[in-house]
């Protein structure tokens, strides 16, 4: 397979396209969670109980052309080769949970995969938007009208006090977790991001590292997400997101320039030193890879780096991933060996674009 | 112990899960457990943080109430007539079992959910519309009421009598939904 075909196969709008404020905000994703009223939670369910929901999802919605949004193909979990499962997940279309634990777990996915509809993981229905870009109300709205339209087939777990009742206290009522994917190497370079992380927490707004916690986060990628589901409305909640999103656009903004001001030979050679390593390198781990990538991006991002398309790094951090890897490799590989291949996909990845930025043929 | 993953170095991490009741246990060596890692800890997979946090909650709940009554005997009866899960199991595993718990043992819940939801207990968002049809109508009611108030206070009474009258066309289609 080559590499360009991979890619073609691989690569969803969310990684390639750029969205508003694409230099700061990788993604913008709102997940609705919901239940049917007379079936027991997934965390109880029987064989025929999570059966039953995959049937009436079937019935409902698998196959049905939907405006704006195209025909939903319907996947059942359990029928998919493990491998196929970790992609999924590493696209982050699903959930490890959906691919790991459920016996009956099944998804509808939209054709451009901006909409994917998890069915028996923690809750019986749950419904995700996943955009470029900052575009939470985009989302929501998208998220809104599934959501509607499910409605009107379905009888949902809904009290007039508690709102949605779902399977996990932190859910109840609009069943809403709206978040938002943030690339804040000048915060964290700065170490402002330490000052800022509390704060946020403060408002209500849980912030954690893409692969790890806190300010260790690997390739400076930063989830900002709500806490609360309950008393507050699907809107308000997103609006209290962006406000906090816009306030760290600004200061990493900021504390970019300021960085060029101040010590514009050590960015520059901490840009190239990390385009280095991952043009050259032959083995290397992906904690390694998400740091220099990090750094490449920001390079693009100041004008450092211009024959590089801002949105390979987009890719790159989701098809270094051991699950991409295996699949474009073929089958299984050792961790060592995924680490050769990482490094070769990646100078691969770099080639091709050197080749298009020269006009080369590429086709 | 050898990894189970890459079946090759020897295991050094040892993760065990519970889920519906069945225990699996998995034996990784460092670097199997760093890439794995990586997939467990996507975004949106928050809930082993969340949920060790919730267990903690419930689990301090249950002993303050233990301690304060002789509460032993009422978290023993306290069971989901629909489901069958106790409010002891409840507590262990965090989650419901399905929406009739949420009424067996709203009592319990409610001061959690308050602390879960800075201080929240009532849903104020998105109402689905079919289920929701006469609750619809019952808030607009509500909405209508303020207004005329305030239509009367500034005494613009050609506006107090138009909401007056939508006030009533609502009632009456809520009358006529009841009947049915
Ligand atoms: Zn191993
Ligand atoms: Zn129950």
């Amino acid at each position: 397979m080559s590499l360009e075909h991979f890619l073609n196969h691989t690569v969803n709008s969310w990684m390639n396209e750029e969205g508003p404020y694409s230099d700061i905000v990788l993604s913008s994703r709102i997940r609705l969670a919901r239940n049917l009223n007379n079936i027991q939670f997934p965390t109880v369910a029987t064989n025929e109980e999570g059966q039953q929901i995959i049937g009436l999802m079937m019935e409902h919605f698998a196959e049905k052309e939907v405006e704006k949004v195209g025909k939903l193909e319907f996947l059942n979990i359990s029928e998919l080769k493990s491998l196929e499962k970790w992609v999924l997940v590493e696209k982050h279309l699903i959930s490890p949970q959906l691919a790991e634990e459920s016996n009956y777990g099944a998804c509808l996915l939209s054709p451009n995969e901006e909409v994917s509809i998890m069915i028996n993981e923690e809750d019986h229905i749950r419904i995700q938007c996943l955009f470029p870009g900052l575009q939470l109300n985009e989302a929501l709205e998208l998220a809104q009208q599934f959501d509607d339209w499910m409605e009107e087939k379905l009888d949902f777990a809904f009290d007039e006090k508690l709102g949605f009742l779902t399977s996990c206290p932190t859910n109840v009522g609009t069943g809403m977790r709206a978040s938002v994917m943030m690339h804040l190497p000048a915060l964290v370079i700065t170490q402002q991001i330490n000052r800022m992380l509390p704060a946020i927490n403060q408002l209500g707004l849980v912030v954690r590292g893409t692969y790890g916690e806190g300010s260790e986060a690997q390739g400076n990628i930063f989830q900002i997400s709500n806490q609360i589901t309950l008393g507050k409305s699907e809107e308000d909640i997103v609006d209290d997101l962006l406000s906090v999103v816009h306030q760290l656009i600004t200061q990493e903004r900021t504390a970019r320039e300021a960085l060029l001001k101040t010590s514009h030979i050590q960015l520059e050679d901490r840009v190239f030193r990390s385009y280095g390593i991952l043009a050259n390198s032959r083995i290397i781990e992906s904690k390694e890879a998400a740091i220099c990538l990090s750094d490449v991006r920001l390079g693009i991002d100041l004008g450092l780096i211009k024959n590089v398309s801002r949105t390979i790094l987009n890719e790159l951090m989701i098809l270094t991933q051991p699950g991409f890897l295996q699949q474009y490799a073929g089958g299984p590989l050792r961790p060592n060996e995924r680490d050769i291949r990482r490094a070769t996909f990646i100078r691969e990845r770099l080639k091709l674009e050197e080749l298009k930025d020269n006009g080369g043929d590429v086709k | 112990m050898i990894c189970q993953e890459c079946g090759q170095r020897p295991a050094t991490m040892h993760f065990t899960k519970i889920i519906n009741g069945d225990k699996t246990e998995s034996h990784l060596c460092d670097q199997c457990s760093q890439e794995k890692g990586e997939m467990f800890m996507f975004p949106g997979n928050s809930a082993f943080s969340i949920n060790d946090l919730l267990s903690g909650l419930l689990n301090n709940n249950q002993q303050m109430s233990q301690s304060k009554e002789s509460a032993v005997q009422n978290n023993k009866v306290l069971q989901c007539d629909r489901c069958k899960l106790t409010y002891e199991q409840f507590t262990k595993i965090g989650r419901f079992g399905c929406s009739n718990c949420y009424k067996t043992f709203q009592p319990n819940i409610l001061p959690i959910l308050k602390r879960l939801h800075a201080g929240n207990t009532s849903h104020t968002g998105k109402i689905p519309k079919r289920i929701g049809g006469g609750l619809h109508i019952r808030k607009e009611i509500e909405e209508l009421k303020t207004q005329l108030q305030s239509f009367i206070a500034t005494e613009e009474f050609e506006k107090a009598a138009e909401v007056r009258d939508r006030i009533r066309n609502l009632e009456k289609v809520l009358n006529e939904q009841g009947d049915r």
